[in-house]
């Protein structure tokens, strides 16, 4: 909605153009006639040559040709005099209304229209200092990381905030600030499997989903330390296949899922992947777990849209029921989140923000990812609402 | 809050340029005073909320709101407090604005100063200028709107593009958009004539005040977008022929073939239908700058927004004003009443030269600039129109017309006496040539046309102060009179002769620059010292500084001459974070008028950095010529008559042969040969990759025993005609170096009929009955103070 004094600056504003046209159409000005005009020109440069004859720059031959060339000029003007027609007074007057209601209905109403399309009233402005002055509120992450970033910036050290920051850096569409921060944290903190996956993925998400050669390396560094590292092992799997080894890919691949525990969330992405390439999942192992065994996934495929909605409001169903018991699942919350937005249940959605922002009030990174998917929810209409 | 404001004021904008546009021109049809009147406060309106606007989008950008997308997109907060107002402007929606700005500027000036026009004029004027405001407007409101929101807004903006990020930006772009801009009053003017059908030349008078303005602006922001481009693209180049350059020379040649032309309208009542065309011409030409500019149909440093949406939209509003005019013009030019006549050798004649010069220099950039797009439209054939075609065709087509420029104003209007002039340009001429023999003499080495370009020069100088001391009448009357006569002279007649000496200063500032630079090239490390000239260069220090928002590394030179030390000059590279980008900072030294010039490349492992270091004589004129071109304009405005009315460093060392015949040669053949990745640049002053392979290729087949002719032939049936930067001499192309003689042939033929058939004797004395009423009409003026006091 549009503000009170954003309101009364735009009818300031209104009013000040409709009387520039108004203002004008009561006047009675004096008129100057294009034949005056033309003689006032005429008489100016009779005068100079008569100047530059005096002072001796203009032959007298000349001077004369050139004043009968003037007066020439001056007689043609005035017999050119324009035939000021009498108006009829009355249609004067109809015009000048026409052009008054010209100024008081067309110019606002023409104005606000397309102020209508192309105006956004309800985002109030925020200049940086005003944003960086305010309280720390989790509505502006980009601030906030700023602010991290400052500190970091102060202390280079600390490979704690860089490993804060990463991940943030990754929702917001940074990837490449996504990877340098992970190599910090690395650099710092020393190696681990996940720091090593997640700067790999950074870099695939940073190169538009391709496995460059750097990317591979990180990936095959966080194997060395841990075999069992899912994420490493999947994109190795997609660099094979973008390399078009699909035996490797499929073999990868097929080794992970035999490995994955029957509710790991990333099962059905590798399934997938591993039919794209042509590869059988083997079966899970035990398919009691809340997350879709690769027999749900292949069943799901030949439902009907129906069927398939109630199985994947079954499998909500469970993951809420396991959340409540186990709320220390920040991925698990955001699987929620993003699974009632999918099937287009805010109220829940929000709730279950709601719930998971009290579980994880101390950790901000959490929170920033929440965030994220607060916004992921509604890309349009939750923008609005701020204002 | 301001963001939205902005936009409301743009909108207001808008709907108060249609009614700039409607109720003048209706109260012009109807000879109704009131509604014409209206055209004045409406103009001022306009460019009351334009401006508002413009001051929004400032303060968006100094207080860095990141929710408008343009202010996140070319801005930095961390930039210092110039930089964040200059790239308001630095950004395609921010200049659009400014563009707008500037005209509704010379609308509210019309409105405040046009107190002399006759109402139906004025109003049509304001119309016509209405008509243009509501196009751009609703350009930028439609496809480049700068108060578009941003949700969320980023922490931090993308920073403006480093090469902007110079004071340069502060001063090109706006006096640059006051010259392209001013030409629509004379563009207004024109149609404004055509549709009352009423040119006579009280019209050239109204008109050549602004055009002049106009003229100024465009002359001083050309200046200053060359001496830019000289020291921030780091090579030392002050004009490339690039095609937006091109764009900004076009108007002007035209510009300046119009305010000659308007002498001749406002004295002699003659050229009226030829004026008019120009002014149509001349405001034709800044639009189409904008659209290349703008489009993306032409790559080059200034393209900052490509857009294909922008780019058919700017289209459409070209042809509208373009094809408007121009069918306007047809349909109403014949009905134009032919003025004054007089004799070929004449002041008039002069002026029809020098329009006839200018006309088909503006046709040889156009075509030049547009041969490669429409050719390859056509047939698909890729060809490179460069420097090599611009200088032979354009400086052609320059030296007999600034020959001829010291006679123009010596010449009597009507019928001149050529060998009078003669006579009295013979001291000039004396000097002149004494000046080219000394020159000759005293300098070694050097194109030989060189002294004869200066003694040029010397002539046109000497012939602006000829100009002036004819006037006075100095040797023939005494010393007092001539004293007197010389204070008596008016303001545009110093104007005229000081604009002409400073084309002389620029010539001279040319012929020098590309005639006797001293270049060297070499790899230093610290300690070492390069010998240019008399000069000797030592890297003293290489440091590294931080700016506000990049890194520089910057080596410190300390120069001696003769031994005695003459201070230091530094060149750095700066590495801005937020773009990745990097620029080249060269280090300038003035001496006197001459320049010493330094740029660093790469640094090596070993601590080596590259260097070009370039001695430029005289090079400074160049611009100083442009500042008095422009100072001549001003002195003339002040007429109180008319006041009624990239790349770094291209030959990395390592590559230059150790044979220096060999290595003269292959510097020689680079320059004719394009970097096809560059715009108009030669593969010797690229610092592109691919021009680095095309130098050693060069160098290779020379050290192969290959002739000049056989390197040119192996580079072309490797890469094609594309890579040449003169165009063969073929059928295919035969009409790009046609089209300048072509246009000066059939000028001349016009010319030489249009002043066949009103070749006549003095003017018939008035009859007694037309004395009479001259008289009268005299008298009457006796009331009022005559124009312009």
């Amino acid at each position: 909605m549009i503000s009170l004094p954003l309101f009364a600056a735009f009818a300031l504003m209104t009013a000040f153009a409709a009387l520039a046209v108004l203002w004008p159409l009561s006047r009675v000005r004096a008129t100057r006639a294009a034949r005056d005009a033309d003689l006032a020109v005429y008489r100016d440069q009779l005068a100079e040559i008569a100047r530059d004859a005096k002072s001796g720059r203009l032959p007298k031959a000349e001077a004369e040709a050139a004043r009968i060339e003037v007066a020439r000029r001056m007689l043609a003007a005035d017999a050119a005099r324009e035939g000021a027609a009498a108006e009829d007074p009355g249609r004067a007057k109809w015009r000048r209304r026409a052009a008054a209601v010209f100024a008081m209905v067309f110019v606002p109403a023409f104005a606000a229209g397309l102020y209508g399309v192309l105006g956004n009233p309800a985002i109030p402005g925020a200049p940086l200092a005003e944003r960086l002055a305010a309280v720390p509120d989790r509505s502006d992450v980009a601030i906030l990381v700023r602010r991290v970033e400052e500190h970091l910036q102060k202390t280079p050290n600390d490979g704690q905030g860089y490993e804060i920051l990463a991940p943030i850096y990754l929702r917001l569409g940074r990837p490449e600030d996504a990877a340098r921060a992970y190599a910090e944290a690395i650099r710092i903190l020393g190696p681990s499997a996940m720091r090593h996956s997640a700067r790999g993925e950074a870099l695939v998400v940073a190169s538009d989903g391709l496995v460059t050669a750097d990317a591979a390396r990180a990936f095959a560094d966080a194997l060395a330390l841990d075999p069992d590292e899912p994420r490493a092992a999947y994109f190795l799997g997609l660099a094979a296949e973008q390399d078009g080894r699909k035996e490797d890919a499929a073999r990868i691949w097929g080794q992970l899922l035999a490995r994955a525990p029957a509710d790991a969330p990333f099962r059905p992405l590798v399934v997938a992947a591993l039919a794209r390439v042509g590869g059988a999942a083997p079966a899970a192992p035990a398919a009691a777990g809340p997350g879709p065994g690769a027999a749900d996934v292949a069943a799901a495929a030949s439902m009907s849209t129906d069927e398939r909605n109630a199985m994947v409001r079954g499998m909500v169903a469970r993951l809420a029921a396991r959340l409540e018991s186990e709320p220390n699942d920040i991925d698990g919350w955001l699987r929620l989140v993003r699974a009632y937005g999918v099937l287009g249940d805010r109220d829940k959605a929000t709730e279950a923000l709601k719930t998971a922002r009290a579980a994880f009030k101390d950790n901000a990174e959490a929170l920033g990812r929440l965030d994220a998917a607060e916004k992921e929810l509604a890309p349009r209409a939750g923008s609005g609402d701020k204002g | 809050m301001i963001a939205e404001m902005g936009q409301y004021a743009l909108a207001l904008a808008f709907a108060l340029s249609l009614a700039q546009v409607v109720l003048p021109a209706w109260g012009a049809r109807r000879g109704d005073p009131v509604l014409m009147g209206a055209a004045g406060p409406i103009a001022l309106a306009l460019f009351c909320f334009i401006t508002f606007a413009f001051s929004l989008l400032v303060q968006l950008y100094v207080t860095s709101d990141f929710t408008v997308v343009n202010v996140a997109e070319n801005s930095h907060s961390q930039m210092p407090l110039i930089y964040k107002i200059t790239s308001t402007w630095g950004n395609h929606e921010g200049s659009m604005l400014l563009w707008v700005f500037v005209l509704a500027f010379f609308g509210a000036l019309v409105a405040v100063f046009g107190a002399n026009l006759p109402d139906r004029l004025k109003a049509l004027v304001l119309s016509v200028q209405g008509a243009v405001a509501a196009a751009f407007l609703s350009f930028i409101l439609f496809t480049s709107n700068p108060f578009a929101r941003l949700v969320p807004p980023p922490a931090e903006g993308r920073d403006l593009n480093p090469i902007l990020q110079d004071p340069g930006l502060a001063i090109h772009p706006p006096l640059l958009y006051l010259g392209y801009v001013g030409l629509s009053i004379s563009f207004a003017f024109a149609i404004a004539a055509l549709i009352e059908g009423r040119i006579d030349a009280a019209w050239a008078r109204w008109v050549r005040p602004w055009t002049l303005a106009a003229w100024i602006f465009l002359t001083l922001g050309i200046a200053m977008g060359s001496y830019w481009a000289y020291y921030e693209l780091g090579w030392g180049g002050w004009w490339f022929w690039d095609p937006v350059e091109n764009a900004s020379l076009m108007p002007w040649l035209a510009a300046t073939a119009l305010l000659h032309s308007a002498v001749v309208m406002e004295k002699r009542d003659a050229l009226k239908v030829w004026t008019i065309l120009l002014a149509i011409l001349a405001f034709s030409l800044s639009l189409v700058g904008t659209f290349l500019v703008r489009s993306g149909v032409l790559t080059s440093v200034h393209a900052f927004a490509t857009d294909p949406a922008r780019g058919v939209f700017i289209l459409a509003i070209l042809t509208f004003f373009i094809a408007g005019g121009l069918t306007l013009f047809a349909l109403r030019a014949s009905e134009l009443k032919q003025g004054g006549l007089f004799a070929p050798i004449s002041r008039e004649g002069a002026l029809v030269l020098n329009n006839l010069f200018l006309t088909a220099a503006t046709a040889a950039v156009l075509v030049g600039t547009l041969y490669p797009l429409a050719l390859e439209a056509l047939t698909g054939a890729k060809i490179t129109v460069g420097p090599p075609y611009f200088n032979l065709a354009f400086g052609g087509l320059m030296v007999p017309l600034v020959f001829a420029m010291p006679f123009g104003p010596l010449l009597a209007w009507k019928r001149g006496d050529l060998m009078g002039v003669a006579q009295r340009l013979m001291l000039a001429a004396a000097l002149a040539v004494v000046a080219a023999v000394v020159i000759a003499a005293a300098t070694t080495g050097g194109p030989v046309l060189a002294p004869l370009a200066v003694g040029l020069a010397v002539f046109i100088m000497l012939g602006a102060l000829t100009d002036i001391a004819e006037r006075a009448g100095l040797g023939r009357v005494t010393a007092r009179v001539a004293l007197a006569r010389l204070a008596g002279v008016p303001r545009s007649g110093y104007g005229t002769a000081i604009a002409h000496f400073g084309v002389g200063v620029c010539l001279l500032g040319i012929v020098c620059e590309s005639g006797w630079s001293l270049e060297k090239i070499a790899s230093v490390k610290l300690g070492d010292t390069v010998t240019i000239g008399a000069r000797t260069l030592t890297l003293d220090r290489l440091e590294n500084r931080t700016g506000a928002n990049f890194r520089a590394r910057t080596a410190v030179f300390s120069i001696r001459e003769d031994g005695a030390p003459q201070g230091t000059i530094e060149a750095s590279r700066r590495m801005f974070a937020a773009r990745q980008m990097a620029t080249t900072e060269a280090g300038i030294r003035t001496f006197g008028l001459s320049q010493l010039y330094v740029s660093m490349g790469e640094e090596s492992p070993d601590g080596h950095i590259s260097m070009r270091a370039t001695y430029k004589p005289f090079v400074t004129l160049i611009w100083l010529g442009a500042v008095v071109m422009a100072l001549g304009g001003a002195l003339s405005l002040a007429d109180r008559r008319l006041r009624v009315g990239a790349p770094a460093l291209a030959v990395q060392p390592d590559e230059v042969l150790g044979d220096p015949v060999l290595e003269s040669r292959a510097r020689a053949i680079s320059a004719e040969l394009r970097c096809m990745v560059c715009q108009n640049q030669s593969i010797d002053d690229s610092d592109a990759p691919l021009a680095k392979d095309l130098r050693l290729i060069v160098r290779e087949r020379l050290k192969a025993g290959d002739s000049d002719a056989q390197v040119m032939e192996f580079m072309v049936a490797r890469y094609g005609e594309f890579v040449l930067l003169r165009p063969v001499m073929s059928w295919r192309n035969a009409l790009l170096w046609a089209a300048p003689v072509l246009v000066l042939a059939l000028g001349a033929l016009a010319a030489v009929f249009g002043l066949k058939r009103r070749r006549a004797a003095a003017p018939q004395r008035l009859s007694a009955d037309e004395e009479a009423r001259f008289k009268t009409l005299l008298a009457e003026g006796e009331g009022h103070p005559p124009e312009g006091r």
